[in-house]
């Protein structure tokens, strides 16, 4: 939380101005009582009625100034705090931004959204709070007791104990329901999982038929709940009648002295109702500070939970070779013996992986769910970094070169086809922010979109919206294509990115990509084996290993997994009334799913 | 209204604590007033040097030490008596709630977001409890103590008393002011925290991709500039909302001031003493406050009633059809089902499913095709009981179905869908469903005969993982072996698989359709699959579009008759 203070430095002015002007409004409101005490003991003790108009006066006077002096206080406390909280915030995005691969996951973007969201809202309001009461109220409960002791020393004693007594009483209660409000709250959250639970399984739990377990289950959970509610309930309820007790005793006792030290001449009356109203002043003032304290305990879990964030540095070290000055090389990509495991995990994600890739060629990677073909093919841009064994660009290990160089010409269309709000053009331009639009229109053109653009309203300058939620699945697949070939890549890589194009677009995006002229090296993945069959070379992956590397004919004759993969999406022959035909064009269509073509019979019909 | 009556219903479980809150409320409010008082009392008593009625000032002090020890345990009893009340109807409450949802028809189910549900049960419930309990206990007591200062200032001098009463309310209006104008300053501020919120989510949220293109430069500067705007619009907000206190502050001041002139010459006058003096000056601080608190109160018991009104609509809803209390038992499932002219639509207005016949016998494996939307999972719907049929009968083993206890009927069934569930827990809590009598050992063997055991062996604690809700974070293909894994672990006579591998890589699926042939021998089961080598292979095709079975027949059977399927099956050799 500290190194997050630092973050004030700037509005020097406000954070000094904004508790000082509070301490001003405190200072007359101390004021008050002596005022009051000298209307009773001047005023009305001799009748001087011009002398009570003149204090009456000053009462008003005083409340006047405190209001200007707060005014001001608020405005800087505002200021303050809403420039801290922008500061902060550009800041933590930035460093949010430079994370690794690693990191992300690691930290879950759910949890770096919350950082800069819901914690750093808090921590703003817990910095506004604090610069208007945490000097105040101390301020007004010590003046209190600094004015008493202006009074008299003996009757100022009994405001120290009442003090120190109060406070045990208030943050003693207040510290003890910290931890079980949480309690509560936990509580509360797994009433509410059964609750959300049971609604999105409603069709498996009464297939199960286990609908009077979830309910014996709900109620106990609810019943525990309960329970604690009232247990803090009853404990926290102690406060008010506690603090009630010890303030109005410390009146008792003050009354009593006091009227023994008027009797013996050492005191007025005025001065006695002047005591008997600091007393007063303090025990509001003291629950105003219990509350900041509660707040801010909360906003130091949240800063703190910021600043781990700020002190979270990119984990990998950043090379100094600019990656598009290298010169040719025989390899484009070469993998040395690279094995990958995940923090965490208690096996390799990728073991011993040894192959590379020359200029021009494409190569496949084909594996069943969780092979580990997109841990494969992350390394290459380094998006990760492999645990062991070297991964090379141009003969060059990546770990050498500069992140953003890399990246520069490495084309990835990811898995989940991610677009941003703004329009076509916007979103291509992320490949290279001086493209021309004939060189957006090329891209567009390879990656088989030309009609996706043209239908659009606007065509290069119609709206996509957040999370592209106006295209279909097919329509972003290939404009997050075209948006890695604007980059002019020296690598593309298409990571399961057709899946969902219809074969026929799929093949000819493909021969669009081997055409193009300063012949890219392509690496596709794929579940099917249509797509990879054509590589010039295929890599199989199985369980995190390599079960087979070689062309598709060579693999058809060697590789059992591959040909299970063939077989499984093709048909073994033995069951089906046609033999599968190695032809390409007839295998595309067969790769259609029943529902494809239930669909397309449909519309016929 | 009605919904404060049925709270109060709620709340008539707890009459006699009801009767104490309100007495215990009542007793300390007016005790609480009466402290000035005597403290006023005892100034009084301290006129000036040598002149000082000891023998009073003892005797009220005692008074004052009683008065002060009654209404604080008054005013802890009060609080205790408010929660248990307040805590027991919430759980009352949602018990029932959540007693429902067990009995709701999937009518309600499938077309309510889950999300307003649970707002319903869990956040509804404590706002109304919060509103409506704790609300009217703060305004009972917030009139009781406007009432009494009012009777006690009127009883010392109405004259002073007049000064507090109008002035008073000034700062009520100063609030509202504060509070209008505010608001949409608060609204400007969150229109920017909007803006900002969205461009963290999309931007951080594919932090991935945003990195892979090195788009990190252009997204700081727009961010900056969103970050300004909220900055500059927060600063309003907090500003002027901020000035409520100072505000209220200032009024009250001015009320002081004025109590303390108008107190100081009616002294003079001789027509009070200080120490009433000093009783109005301790009411003038105290006297806003109940005023503040009624007006927060209002508001909220308008929202608390709303919130009172979605939760009992809920627990109002009609349940599904009860079982018959004297259901027929199902006995041993052989696996006959028959579904006979059966007519059914979700919306009435719209038909569906019309005159639907179809015999299986026991043992006979039936998949269904079709498009999407064409019905097909509405026929599990019918055939698990979660929609009864609008016309005809289906029967199990001759026996109507709507006569059987619905659990009887289920558990007749395995059922893998398409859509996962898994909940929070352990892996094997997962697999077993509650079910008892199942050892690890046999879990294992489920699992490896769903192949989902080695994906599960390699999680941190294996069987005893925990995952969260929804699954955490395993792969959706993952979860669909888990779902799998759950009926391999005993398999009923019959069985429902609605697309029950479709995250599932081509390969690892060939593999579990066989496990799946193998627990299908003898069972009769029904299949909605998209892969025509699983389709071929089934006793029996049902051909759906628009909700009727257009073909039926087996593979054979079908291509010979040249129709729908035919084509369809032709179609991909072309």
């Amino acid at each position: 939380m500290n190194k997050l203070l630092v973050y004030l430095k700037k509005y020097k002015i406000e954070t000094v101005m904004g508790p000082l002007f509070k301490l001003l409004e405190a200072t007359f409101e101390l004021i008050v009582p002596l005022v009051v005490a000298a209307i009773i003991d001047k005023g009305i003790a001799t009748g001087n009625k011009p002398y009570i108009m003149q204090m009456a006066l000053i009462l008003v006077l005083l409340g006047g100034v405190g209001f200007t002096c707060s005014v001001i206080a608020q405005y800087f406390a505002a200021k303050a705090s809403a420039y801290f909280a922008m500061e902060v915030k550009k800041d933590l995005f930035a460093n949010i931004q430079s994370l690794s691969y690693e990191q992300i996951d690691r930290l879950g973007t759910n949890t770096l959204i919350t950082r800069m969201t819901s914690d750093m809202n808090q921590v703003q309001q817990a910095i506004n709070l604090s610069l208007r009461l945490l000097l105040r109220s101390p301020f007004v409960v010590f003046g209190a007791m600094v004015m008493a002791f202006s009074i008299d020393f003996n009757q100022a004693m009994i405001f120290l104990v009442t003090i120190i007594v109060l406070s045990i009483v208030v943050f003693g209660i207040m510290l003890w329901g910290i931890p079980r409000y949480k309690e509560v709250q936990s509580r509360l959250d797994s009433v509410m999982g059964l609750t959300r639970e049971n609604l999105s399984g409603v069709r498996v739990i009464r297939a199960f038929g286990r609908e009077q377990d979830e309910i014996a289950d709900f109620k106990e959970k609810n019943e525990k709940l309960t329970v604690l509610q009232e247990f803090v309930g009853r404990v926290s309820a102690l406060m008010n009648p506690l603090t009630y007790v010890i303030l109005n005793f410390a009146i008792i006792v003050l009354l009593y002295s006091g009227s023994h030290k008027v009797f013996a001449g050492v005191l007025t009356t005025g001065a006695v109702v002047a005591l008997y109203n600091y007393m007063s002043q303090i025990l509001v003032e003291l629950v105003k500070l219990a509350n900041l304290i509660i707040t801010i305990t909360r906003a130091v879990a949240c800063g703190n939970r910021i600043q781990t964030m700020l002190e979270e540095k990119n984990s990998m070290a950043e090379g100094t070779v600019d990656a598009a000055a290298l010169p040719d090389n025989d390899n484009i990509i070469s993998f040395e013996n690279v094995s990958v495991r995940y923090k965490g995990d208690s096996e390799d994600s990728l073991e011993n992986v040894t192959f590379s890739v020359a200029k021009g060629e494409s190569i496949g990677i084909i594996g069943g769910t969780g092979s580990g073909k997109t841990t494969l093919v992350n390394l290459i841009p380094r998006f990760y970094d492999a645990t062991n064994g070297t991964v090379k660009f141009k003969g060059t290990d990546v770990k050498d070169l500069t992140s953003s160089s890399l990246r520069e010409v490495i084309g990835v269309v990811p898995q989940k086809a991610v677009l941003f709000k703004g329009t076509i053009r916007d979103n291509l331009k992320w490949g290279n922010k001086d493209a021309t639009d004939e060189q957006l229109w090329e891209a567009i053109r390879i990656s088989q979109s030309t009609d996706v653009v043209k239908s659009k309203k606007g065509e290069l300058d119609a709206e996509i919206a957040q999370g592209g939620r106006n295209l279909s699945g097919g329509q972003k697949q290939r404009l997050t294509i075209a948006r890695a070939l604007v980059k002019r890549p020296q690598v593309i890589i298409l990571d399961d990115s057709s899946s969902a194009l219809d074969n026929m677009t799929d093949r000819n995006l493909r021969e669009a990509i081997g055409d193009i002229d300063y012949k890219p090296v392509m690496v596709v993945v794929s579940q099917r084996a249509s797509s990879v069959r054509n590589c010039d070379k295929i890599i199989v992956l199985d369980d995190g290993k390599v079960v087979g590397m070689g062309n598709h004919d060579l693999l058809m004759k060697s590789c059992d997994a591959y040909i299970e993969i063939y077989e499984s999406q093709y048909g073994t022959g033995k069951n089906s009334a046609v033999t599968v035909s190695p032809s390409a064009d007839s295998n595309n269509r067969k790769t259609k799913t029943a529902i494809e073509l239930l669909r397309e019979a449909a519309k016929n019909a | 209204m009605r919904e404060l009556k049925r709270v109060l219903r709620y709340a008539s479980a707890y009459k006699i604590l009801i009767f104490c809150s309100i007495s215990l409320a009542v007793i300390s409010a007016l005790l609480m007033l009466y402290a000035p008082i005597l403290a006023g009392n005892v100034i009084d008593c301290i006129i000036a040097k040598g002149n000082v009625d000891f023998e009073n000032i003892t005797k009220i002090l005692i008074r004052l030490g009683i008065v002060i020890i009654i209404t604080a345990s008054c005013q802890w009893f009060m609080y205790g008596v408010n929660n248990r009340i307040t805590f027991r109807v919430v759980r009352d409450v949602r018990n029932d709630a959540f007693e429902k949802l067990q009995i709701l028809p999937f009518e309600y189910h499938d077309s309510h977001p889950q999300g307003e549900v649970v707002s319903k049960v869990i956040s509804d419930v404590d706002q109304f409890a919060d509103g409506l309990l704790m609300g009217f206990t703060q305004l009972f007591t917030g009139v009781v103590t406007i009432l009494g200062t009012l009777v006690f200032m009127l009883y010392l001098n109405w004259q002073i008393a007049i000064v507090v009463y109008v002035l008073t309310p000034l700062s009520l209006l100063i609030a509202r002011f504060i509070a209008k104008k505010s608001y949409t300053l608060f609204k400007d501020q969150s229109v920017a925290r909007a803006d900002q919120t969205a461009l963290i989510d999309e931007m951080i949220g594919n932090l991935k991709v945003v990195k892979a293109f090195s788009h990190e430069d252009e997204n700081q500067e727009l961010f900056n500039e969103i970050n300004e705007r909220l900055s500059k619009t927060s600063l309003k907000a907090t500003f002027f909302s901020s000035l409520t206190n100072p505000g209220t502050r200032f009024v009250n001041n001015i009320v002081y001031a004025c109590v303390a002139l108008t107190g100081a010459f009616v002294c003079l006058d001789g027509r009070m003493s200080v120490g009433e003096l000093t009783i109005f000056l301790s009411y003038a601080t105290q006297f806003a406050k109940p005023f503040n608190e009624i007006s927060g109160v209002v508001t909220e018991l308008q929202n608390a009633l709303a919130c009172a009104k979605r939760v009992f609509d809920l627990i109002d809803e009609k349940p599904q059809i009860p079982d018959k209390e004297n259901a027929m038992v199902l006995g041993e499932v052989n696996g006959d089902v028959s579904i006979k002219d059966v007519d059914f639509s979700y919306d009435k207005e719209k038909e569906l499913i019309k005159d639907l016949n179809l015999e299986v016998a026991k043992g006979q494996r039936v998949a269904i095709v079709g498009p999407t939307g064409s019905g097909k999972t509405t026929i599990i719907n019918l055939l698990m009981r979660f929609y009864d049929v609008d016309k005809g009968s289906i029967k199990v083993e001759e026996k109507d179905i709507r006569e059987l206890k619905r659990s009887d009927l289920r558990s007749s069934y395995g059922m893998v869908l398409q859509e996962t569930w898994l909940r929070k827990g352990t892996i094997k809590e997962n697999i077993t469903m509650g079910r008892d009598g199942f050892t690890d050992e046999m879990v294992i063997e489920a699992a490896k005969k769903s192949h989902a055991h080695s994906f599960i062996k390699k999680l941190p604690n294996g069987y005893d993982t925990v995952i969260g809700e929804d699954g955490g974070s395993l792969s959706q293909g993952q979860k669909q072996l888990l779902c799998i894994t759950r009926i391999m672990l005993s398999v009923p006579p019959m069985l429902i698989l609605d697309e029950a591998t479709s995250s599932i890589d081509t390969r690892t699926e060939m593999r579990i359709q066989r496990a799946f042939a193998k627990m299908m021998e003898n069972r009769t089961s029904f299949i909605v699959a998209h892969r025509l080598s699983t389709i071929r292979e089934a006793d029996r095709i049902l051909v759906m579009n628009e909700g009727r079975i257009i073909e039926q027949g087996n593979h054979e059977s079908l291509l010979a008759a040249g129709g729908f399927y035919a084509k369809l099956y032709q179609s991909q050799f072309e």
